[in-house]
């Protein structure tokens, strides 16, 4: 039968829910960044009153109430998948992780929903003050997702404030303990500074090109907007690389101390040894169990992983097999990109203030080709920096008590098959065609005078007369181009 | 408060929040059903601006629904989603065309992108809700629970009675759209709206009498607690109720016409005529009844056959630790959520001439 010749229920589960995951982080890693992009957007055009930032801000409002959709369709879907795909993993953490995750929905979904649809449509109706509040309503309901959806997540990596029930199902003892489990901390400012990143490479990437293409067509006149785009995108590049880096080295120190498996697979190390190398680049062989063709710096791994120049590093032999990651090419090439992109940010942004220094920054044009060529690089930076956690995790769901084989729901392989099958082919169309969307709007240079969200919408949803007797000055400020 | 309380009180609010899912995501998926039959650029623009601003908020209840049974009540979770596979990944599925053509239909370029983004739109919102229609009745239905996860096989779900179930659903939800229009619209739009709400009230009606007629030969425990003495007291003003609404949402339609006929200019903005809102609030009484005659069917199973509500309970714990937030936070999702429909309150005038 053609049923046999499928992989098991098991592996294809597992990929159902890194697809569906992966995917559903591309847009709140970017949605994250955008909305408290918009907020400090708003906030310049309120305080200095300057057009251009009003401009800018319905340049990527635009942007964002198509990227933040399609957030929200993908992010419904994981919300069922931990019971329709990880049943029994459902059935034992419930009490523990679900509450963590109504609290989200609770306290961020909600928040987020409610105020977007003044955020994108209620500029003339509302006024103005309290449609920069919406706006950063939607922008703190992000960070409060983020929150509680990481605060999971980490859980899982480092289970902390239960008991574990006769049954098998984890009961929780100690909320504080659980929400702020050990790794959650960090784990929660790199992905959140993560998500700024992304979103600084994608607006300086969008600013950038229009620089470069301006000298072609437009005579003289500078885009304006395009250079405010630009330039902010490179203080935040600037700013937070670095401390990208800072917060991903303690993340690293932490798992060293509860995962020292997943570092092991990280650096590609075998055997346990003092005074480690760091493996710039290798070949993990899992049969071989030794990491070939190794470009090394000696003693710097003991060095970074222990701040000592001989401090003993555990190796993956240390471990018995079945408690090592599956995958440890997977792991340790996810880690590399990571951290290779995030070394290009932070040259990126170091250039960038030399070049602001020098009074240059718009006009070096290998500068700006840099980056448009970075601005997707934050998007695989957070994937791979979730593919190194995750699959580092492996083989458990939860670290240490619960096996990934052991969460899996009770459902027949064809019907995982089909599901998947269907997600590929619908994630491909819908967001493929999302996606090409956003690419036509990015082609646009920011107009003065731009529109916001629908044209005309915010009127005509208000009617034709009102809204300039509800709120008269909001109408004229919202459609400055009458 | 003992645990059995709690699980009771958390009970009733995933019951309510689904409820609000219904009628809230209802109209706004009911727009999708109707849109076949609704004719004209500038009316299918209007009709989808009138929940432009709310639909992800509507669709948050259903997240809660998910998210809050997984905290409170994890084995029925853990055992309805598996057991509603295929219709719950379909609706997932159908959600995503739904969602993201509210957006994409308004930025398209050429009609042609505008009719894929309409269908998709159209098409999103039947199949989700027909499959949401399939799973409510696969879930009465009962579900084969054994060791605390679910034992059936992958087409479990699928019997005549939950394409009834299906299909029921669909009619209601065009009601509850055909309504909103009444309410949210005038003119040519308005007038289609009526027509359309006349012959889906009478649909919904048709299915709630067959739905209702087959309910108790489901289970023993369904009949029982209809027919026996003294529980029949308690279920009779139901089905009366059912008949009065229905006549006086004809009369509201009839009333709303009459209105339109009389009315010269549009209506000043922010306003709405009484008979307008009726049908509309005639809809939800429909519901209403609906759901409570299921919820009286159902009490107080949460995984039919067997599982209770406090069998498939979190420990109390769990419960409290989200009650005491809930207790804060819905009552002020629901401020902020009614403030947004109120700013967003009026007639949709259609988007001639403007801008
Ligand atoms: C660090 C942030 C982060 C992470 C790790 C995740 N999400 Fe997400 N999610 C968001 C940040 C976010 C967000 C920024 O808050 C979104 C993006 C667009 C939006 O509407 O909210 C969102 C949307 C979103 C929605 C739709 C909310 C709505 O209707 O408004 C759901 C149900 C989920 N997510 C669920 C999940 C689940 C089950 C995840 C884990 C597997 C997950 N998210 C990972
Ligand atoms: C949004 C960012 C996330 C991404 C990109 C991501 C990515 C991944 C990937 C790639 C895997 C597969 C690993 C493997 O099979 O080798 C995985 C597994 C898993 N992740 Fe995550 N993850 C994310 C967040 C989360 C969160 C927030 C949770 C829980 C609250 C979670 C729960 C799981 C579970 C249950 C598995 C096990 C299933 C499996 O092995 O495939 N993930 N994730
Ligand atoms: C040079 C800089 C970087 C270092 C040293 C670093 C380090 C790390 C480490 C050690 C982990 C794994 C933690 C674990 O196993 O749980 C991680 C995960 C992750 N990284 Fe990085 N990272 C860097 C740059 C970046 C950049 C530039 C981005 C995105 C723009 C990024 C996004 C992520 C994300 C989303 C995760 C998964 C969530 C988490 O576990 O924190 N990282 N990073």
């Amino acid at each position: 039968m053609l049923w046999d010749a499928l992989p098991s229920a098991l592996d294809l589960a597992r990929f159902q829910f890194a697809f569906t995951v992966t995917f559903h982080f591309l847009f709140p890693a970017f949605t994250i960044g955008l909305a408290s992009y918009l907020a400090v957007l708003e906030g310049l055009w309120l305080w200095t009153g300057r057009e251009a930032y009003l401009d800018v801000f319905r340049y990527w409002l635009k942007v964002f109430a198509v990227a933040f959709a399609m957030g929200v369709v993908s992010g419904l879907v994981m919300s069922y998948q931990f019971g329709t795909n990880w049943s029994v993993f459902a059935d034992r953490t419930g009490p523990v992780l679900g509450p963590v995750m109504a609290y989200e929905v609770l306290t961020a979904f909600f928040l987020e929903a409610g105020f977007l649809g003044i955020m994108l449509f209620g500029l003339g109706r509302v006024g103005k003050w309290p449609h920069f509040a919406a706006t950063c309503l939607v922008a703190v309901g992000t960070l409060i997702s983020g929150f509680w959806i990481l605060s999971a997540n980490s859980w899982m990596h480092t289970p902390a404030g239960y008991s574990i029930a006769p049954d098998g199902r984890f009961m929780p003892e100690d909320w504080w303990a659980i929400v702020f489990n050990p790794s959650f901390p960090f784990r929660y400012l790199h992905t959140i500074t993560g998500a700024f990143l992304t979103t600084a490479m994608i607006v300086g990437a969008v600013g950038a090109w229009h620089i470069l293409r301006e000298r072609r067509d437009v005579l003289g006149r500078k885009n304006e907007r395009a250079r405010i785009m630009f330039s902010m995108a490179m203080w935040m590049a600037a700013a937070v690389a670095p401390a990208q880096a800072f917060f991903g080295d303690m993340q690293g120190l932490w798992a060293l101390e509860h995962q020292p498996q997943k570092v092991a697979a990280m650096e590609g190390h075998w055997e346990t040894q003092r005074g480690a190398p760091l493996i710039l680049f290798g070949m993990p062989d899992m049969e071989r169990e030794e990491t070939k063709l190794a470009l090394e710096i000696p003693y710097l791994g003991s060095m970074i992983l222990r701040h000592d120049w001989n401090a003993e590093i555990k190796g993956l032999k240390d471990f018995p097999p079945d408690q090592r990651p599956t995958n440890v090419p997977l792991v340790f090439w996810s880690f590399r990109i990571m951290v290779g992109i995030g070394l290009l940010m932070i040259a990126l942004g170091a250039v960038s203030l030399w070049l602001r220094w020098r009074r240059a920054l718009y006009d070096t044009p290998w500068f700006l080709r840099w980056a448009v060529a970075m601005g997707p690089s934050g998007l695989f930076a957070v994937t791979f920096g979730w593919i190194t956690t995750e699959a580092g995790r492996q083989p458990f769901t939860v670290y240490g008590l619960v096996r990934t084989a052991d969460s899996v729901s009770p459902i027949a392989a064809p019907a995982v098959a089909t599901s998947l099958a269907m997600f590929v082919v619908v994630y491909f169309v819908v967001f493929g065609a999302g996606t090409w969307y956003l690419f036509r709007l990015f082609g646009h240079p920011p107009e003065a005078h731009e529109e916001g969200p629908r044209g005309g919408e915010a009127l005509r949803t208000a009617g034709i007369t009102p809204a300039p007797a509800v709120a008269p000055d909001a109408m004229r400020d919202a459609r400055p181009a009458e | 408060m003992d645990a059995e309380t709690v699980a009771t009180i958390w009970a009733f609010i995933i019951a309510a929040a689904v409820f609000l899912y219904v009628c809230m995501d209802g109209f706004d998926l009911g727009l999708g059903v109707l849109f076949p039959w609704i004719s004209g650029k500038d009316e299918r623009d209007t009709a989808v601006n009138t929940v432009a601003p709310v639909w992800d908020g509507n669709e948050t209840w259903l997240v809660l629904g998910g998210a809050g049974l997984y905290g409170v009540f994890p084995l029925a979770y853990a055992t309805i989603l598996p057991a509603l596979y295929m219709p719950l990944i379909l609706m997932l599925l159908a959600l995503i065309f739904r969602g993201v053509s509210f957006e994409m239909r308004f930025r398209s370029e050429t009609p042609g992108q505008l009719l894929w983004w309409d269908r998709a739109f159209s098409l999103g919102s039947i199949v989700a809700a027909f499959f949401q229609g399939i799973a409510l009745g696969a879930l009465v239905q009962g579900i084969r629970v054994e060791d605390r996860a679910y034992a059936g096989g992958w087409w479990d779900w699928l019997s005549p009675f939950s394409l009834l179930t299906g299909v029921a659903l669909l009619a209601g939800y065009g009601l509850l759209g055909a309504c909103w229009l009444v309410w949210k619209t005038e003119g040519g739009l308005q007038e289609q709206a009526r027509r359309l709400a006349r012959v889906f009230a009478l649909l919904t009606l048709g299915f709630i009498a067959v739905v209702s007629a087959i309910m108790p030969f489901l289970m023993p425990e369904f009949r029982a607690r209809w027919f026996d003495f003294p529980a029949i007291l308690a279920a009779l003003p139901v089905p009366v109720l059912v008949v009065f609404l229905a006549w006086r949402l004809f009369r509201a339609l009839d009333e709303s016409g009459r209105v339109a006929l009389a009315r010269t200019e549009p209506t000043p903005v922010g306003q709405t005529a009484w008979a307008d809102k009726l049908p509309f609030a005639c809809a939800l009484g429909l519901f209403f009844l609906s759901y409570t005659g299921l919820g009286i069917s159902m009490w107080p199973l949460i995984v039919p056959p067997e599982i209770t509500i406090w069998d498939a309970a979190a420990p109390r714990s769990s419960q409290m630790f989200v009650l005491v937030g809930a207790a804060v936070l819905i009552p002020t999702i629901l401020a902020y959520t009614g403030y947004t429909y109120w700013l967003f309150r009026g007639k949709i005038q259609p988007g001639k001439g403007y801008h």
